[in-house]
């Protein structure tokens, strides 16, 4: 065994809580931004399941407003040809 | 939009979590003995060696989800082996940081490459690095799949390989603390590192579950917007690398 690994004696313990403190503190970090960037990624998506839905709500409404608008052609044309016909 | 199945249950394990690792915290810092040789700084142990397990464990299931996607073809076994190696690295480089901190403590040195644990952990965590540019590179969905699964298999293969490998090495300085007799822990000690195991167990779950229900989500709306736009068969929005 290298010199190098040879048993080092425990450290008292104000250095050693300095170590301890920080391993926990490096962990307990790393989680919490993997939390922090999964909740912006959330936020993000109901963001964008907001647009869609709005955009949704348009498109429903624009073919709403589009068979509308066709029922009354429809309406108009029919109201013509009887006409035609009386005039017949 | 179908419900999200990732999402249930989730809030349970949250706090099942929170409880665990609480429980460990405690156990590790008012009732685990100081080790004699180390002393305090020995309570790093319960931090780095739960997480460099559950990163290996992660390695494998992430390999036995990617044999489900190549058995199914079902696309979403491919998402759940790209989360589980996800959240395998970020557990697994949580581990190399404490336990660099630790030999900083208890070896005088951040790093030492004549160490077979260090550097074959090492080469895991680097080798799984590569899977995800691997990933991104494809920007056919189908090949992205087929080839991150064919990736996460053979390197998912290559963990087992190499810890038996380790561990039949003879020359190492990482102390061996756990084997199938028990290990060389004393009753306290083992009890803490076990529920400091088992909180980390569940945080890789809960994270993982959480993950899925985002990458679940985002999916759909990605689905819902082409099915809106009536390109049903075109390619997927943005980075077409995310699983799905």
């Amino acid at each position: 065994m290298s010199p190098l690994f040879a048993i080092t004696p425990a450290l008292p313990l104000g250095k050693a809580g300095k170590f301890v403190a920080a391993a926990y503190i490096v962990v307990f970090v790393i989680l919490l931004v993997y939390v922090g960037i999964m909740a912006l990624r959330s936020q993000r998506t109901q963001r964008e399941l907001d647009q869609l839905r709005r955009d949704v709500d348009a498109v429903k409404a624009a073919r709403e407003l589009d068979e509308e608008e066709r029922e009354r052609a429809g309406e108009t044309l029919d109201g013509r040809g009887e006409r035609s016909e009386q005039i017949v | 939009m179908r419900s999200n199945t990732y999402g249930k249950g989730l809030p349970g394990l949250a706090l099942a979590t929170v409880i665990t690792l609480c429980a460990a915290l405690a156990l590790t810092f008012f009732y685990a003995p100081l080790d004699a040789n180390q002393g305090f700084v020995q309570k790093i142990f319960y931090i780095h060696v739960p997480l460099a397990i559950i990163a290996l464990c992660g390695f494998i299931a992430a390999a036995v989800m990617a044999i489900m996607y190549l058995r199914t073809g079902d696309r979403k076994w491919d998402m759940r082996s790209y989360v589980a190696i996800h959240m395998a690295l970020i557990f697994g480089i949580g581990g190399l940081i404490a336990g660099s901190i630790w030999a900083k403590a208890s070896w005088g040195h951040w790093w030492v490459w004549q160490e077979p644990t260090l550097v074959s952990y090492l080469i895991v965590l680097l080798l799984f690095c590569t899977y995800q540019p691997l990933r991104f590179s494809i920007e056919d969905p189908e090949r992205q799949s087929l080839y991150a699964s064919v990736f996460a298999i053979v390197a998912g293969a290559f963990v087992p390989l190499n810890f038996l490998a380790v561990r039949l090495a003879t020359a190492y300085v990482h102390p061996r603390v756990l084997n199938l007799e028990g290990g060389a822990l004393p009753g306290p000690m083992k009890l803490t590192f076990y529920v400091s195991l088992l909180g980390f167990a569940l945080l890789y779950v809960t994270l993982w579950k959480f993950e899925m229900v985002s990458k679940d989500a985002r999916s759909q709306v990605r689905r819902l917007r082409r099915a809106l736009l009536g390109d049903d068969a075109g390619r997927p929005y943005g980075r077409s690398a995310a699983p799905l």
